[in-house]
């Protein structure tokens, strides 16, 4: 196998947690007694509701249309009744409109008819992804639709697969590689025929490497031009500029795509969606969830319809371990959102639901002493940008590059002070632009 | 209770406190060896130094109403300057080092974090220039206690030699013309690597010199600690001490008459404050530039400012000096010394459109 490579700038070692779920294989979860669908699980416009209560829908129907170019289709991911229509919130925070499904006693078997994608063409492909409402699975949850969509004229020069999981406590990509390789690697040639690019690269981090052994050595069995990169271990490594600077060596320019340094970057978890979209023309409506945390009974990775609760999926790992769980959190601790209601339901950018006991936390001072600066990815400087957006200087932070800023929360944590620095820069985005 | 707050969801245990408590642990092997060199006096010297910074800290809080004392940064400050006195120093002038450190050079300002000078430095410096005689009267040290002359720093006997005309003479010839005394630890060990006894001597600590500054040994053990520790990282140190070893090399000659190229090396970097500064104190959080950059320039300048009150100022000791005068530039740095950003396109000048 190749060199170790990563990064060179910046970058965090959270303890990474993984062994709590790392061996347990996928499940199943049980059907819950009734499924709360969000109409916006995705980045941009919440798709438009096309049932009405008292419906009955089909495992797989489209029951939320895309409503703008960058929104995506939701599709029930049960036969059942929808009860109600009402609004929620989120575990980001966000309201949005949603619907209860009570799922029917006798779920029949669907999607097993394979496909043929290989005679299809690419655009016929692309338009099976929409159809099928794909979005990123790393958490941004951009419609894929959208960002597989290369502009006329650009060539992808690398098709770059993400499997670094550098977030702590997830292993749901992890076990996804494990468990579907197979079914992986087909997923990726698929999104290679959309966009024919000149190199195939996975990126997996160190702390993985059983998963890049796997996919190498299936990927050589198969023949397919995969190539697969073991990353030294670092977080944000699993982000998209990162990653194509780790494994291309090119840095997309500030305010600029990836497509403008020839990388399109994908999800593991995405090339599987890709991968039952576009072989058994199943829609997204199920993904792999890891229930962990040190508040946890049993951490477990756990396939789960989209719209169970988090409640449900945390009754089935054993429920609470601990009385001093205080934060519930939907994603990875490093850049997840904490949530309190249990009813949350699980999206198509749910990766883990993570109960974490009690950290004291004090905030201090800031004694400048440049950590965040030296470890920030994007060459920033946390303390003055955060030090500006403190006294309402929002203009001043900007022009630092507030904006280059993805709050992937290295400064954050690193902070001796504990300065809630990402806070401030979320804040400082949605003020700077209010102007 | 679920509490809800925004991510990150995991933070490093370093906090500010933690780091406080690995300086200071770093700090105690040569705090040991300054005690065990210069006898109880010189523990009672740091413990009054301590004692009198948490007191002036304490009694501060009372005014502010917050007990600031557990951050254990005053602690350090006042470890700092106890370690910075002669042993047989009156008592009194730590306690107004302790003082004016904590009172003038870091409350005034707004306490941690918003101070422009290391405090203990100030300190240091104030109480320098107001009691010279005091600060300057040094006691032999253990192995070399049968030596009187041996009472007198090496920096600063050679200094006084050079400038009376000893001339055309490298360090040990200026040494072994004054008869300063070394261990005998020191000339088998210097015997059998070819090097002067007397660095051999400042290496280990057997020299005369503030409480906690003669082992260069030691502070470098804990400095060491500290990078490994990740509380400081090495640009600062590794840099100043090698541009002050470098600007040694090559001009150090000079003032005895030798030309370049001659300058001693390794005396210089063990002798004085050099390796309690290098690590200890221009290491500082608060008073040092934010980014890797100019943490670099910062230490280019110390060396620069070290060497040159070292070896052509009057003062035979310029460590504190030199760093205090980057403190006052390091706002100057960190105001035009930014890191390069990830993807950093430069705007095109709306001149050039039109």
């Amino acid at each position: 196998m190749l060199r170790i490579s990563t990064f060179r700038r910046g970058g965090v070692h959270p303890h990474d947690r993984k062994e709590l779920s790392k061996n347990s294989p996928i499940e199943v979860l049980p059907m819950p007694s009734s499924l709360v669908v969000p109409m916006s699980q995705h980045l941009g416009a919440p798709a438009r509701l096309v049932k009405a209560k008292g419906d009955v829908v089909q495992r797989g129907e489209m029951i939320g249309q895309a409503s703008s170019f960058v929104s995506a289709d939701v599709h029930s991911p049960v036969s059942g009744t929808i009860t109600e229509v009402t609004r929620i919130r989120l575990a980001n925070g966000a309201s949005c409109e949603a619907v209860v499904i009570r799922p029917d006693e006798i779920q029949g078997e669907m999607f097993t008819v394979r496909h043929d994608w290989k005679s299809e063409d690419p655009k016929a492909l692309l338009d099976t992804i929409r159809r099928m409402g794909i979005v990123g699975m790393g958490g941004a949850t951009f419609p894929a639709h959208v960002k597989f969509a290369i502009p006329e004229g650009r060539k992808v020069e690398a098709l770059v697969v993400n499997g670094v999981e550098c977030e702590p406590y997830l292993t749901s990509d992890y076990r996804s590689m494990m468990e579907r390789a197979d079914e992986t690697l087909e997923g990726i040639m698929i999104l290679s025929r959309i966009l024919s690019p000149a190199r195939i690269v996975i990126g997996i981090e160190a702390n993985k490497m059983d998963a890049a052994r796997l996919l190498d050595d299936r990927a050589r069995e198969h023949g397919y031009p995969i190539e697969v990169q073991p990353l030294k271990m670092k977080y944000p490594q699993g982000d998209e500029k990162q990653l194509i600077k780790a494994t291309t060596g090119r840095e997309v320019p500030s305010g600029k795509l990836p497509i403008d340094v020839g990388a399109v970057v994908c999800n593991i978890g995405t090339a599987y969606a890709i991968y039952e979209a576009c072989v058994f023309h199943k829609p997204l409506i199920e993904r792999v969830v890891t229930v962990s945390g040190e508040g946890i009974a049993h951490p477990r990775n756990i396939l789960a319809p989209i719209g169970a609760k988090a409640g449900d999926l945390i009754a089935f790992a054993g429920g609470y371990s601990r009385d001093d769980v205080d934060r519930l959190v939907s994603g990875g601790p490093m850049m997840g959102f904490s949530f309190a209601d249990e009813d949350a339901p699980v999206t198509k950018g749910t990766s883990g639901i993570l109960a974490l006991v009690d950290e004291p936390v004090e905030t201090g001072v800031c004694v400048s002493c440049g950590k965040c600066v030296s470890h920030c990815p994007m060459g920033l400087m946390p303390n003055r940008m955060f030090r500006n957006i403190k006294y309402g200087n929002y203009q001043a932070a900007l022009d630092m590059g507030l904006l280059d800023c993805k709050e992937c929360g290295c400064c954050a944590f690193i902070c001796p002070a504990h300065l809630p620095l990402v806070q401030g820069f979320k804040l400082g985005k949605k003020m700077g632009r209010r102007k | 209770m679920k509490i809800v707050s925004a991510s990150p969801h995991v933070h490093t245990t370093m906090d500010i406190r933690r780091s406080m408590l690995f300086v200071i642990i770093a700090l105690l092997p040569s705090c040991l060896w300054g005690v065990y060199a210069f006898g109880l006096r010189a523990l009672v010297v740091l413990l009054v130094s301590v004692a009198s910074a948490l007191l002036s800290e304490y009694l501060l809080g009372l005014i502010d109403k917050k007990n600031t004392l557990p951050d254990l940064s005053a602690t350090v400050t006042g470890l700092l300057i106890g370690m910075n006195m002669p042993p047989a120093i009156p008592l009194y002038i730590p306690v107004i080092a302790s003082f004016f450190a904590i009172f003038v050079v870091k409350w005034t300002f707004g306490g941690l974090g918003c101070n422009w000078m290391n405090p203990a430095l100030a300190g240091r410096v104030f109480v320098f220039f107001s009691f010279s005689s005091a600060m300057s009267t040094f006691s032999a040290p253990r192995a070399l206690a049968a030596d009187a002359l041996a009472s007198a720093t090496p920096l600063s006997a050679v200094k006084t030699a050079i400038s009376g005309g000893m001339q055309n003479l490298d360090y040990q010839g200026v040494m072994d013309q004054l008869g300063y005394g070394t261990t005998s630890i020191a000339q088998s060990i210097g015997g059998a690597l070819g090097i002067s006894p007397y660095t051999v001597d400042a290496f280990l600590g057997n020299v005369g010199g503030c409480i906690g500054e003669v082992s260069a040994l030691l502070l470098l053990v804990g400095g060491i600690f500290l990078i490994a520790t990740k509380v400081i990282t090495w640009h600062i140190p590794v840099v100043y001490l090698g541009s002050f070893a470098l600007l040694s090399w090559v001009f150090g000659g000079i003032r005895s008459g030798m030309g370049l190229f001659s300058g001693e090396v390794l005396m210089p970097l063990f002798t004085g404050g050099l390796m309690l500064g290098a690590f200890f104190m221009a290491t500082d959080w608060v008073t040092t530039p934010t980014t890797k950059k100019g943490e670099v320039i910062f230490a280019i300048g110390c060396g620069f400012f070290t060497f040159l009150i070292r070896y052509f100022g009057s003062l035979a000791e310029g460590v504190s000096l030199a760093i205090i005068l980057m403190n006052i530039l390091t706002p100057t740095i960190d105001r035009y010394v930014r890191p390069r950003r990830f993807g950093y396109v430069k705007p095109v000048k709306e001149a050039k459109k039109k």
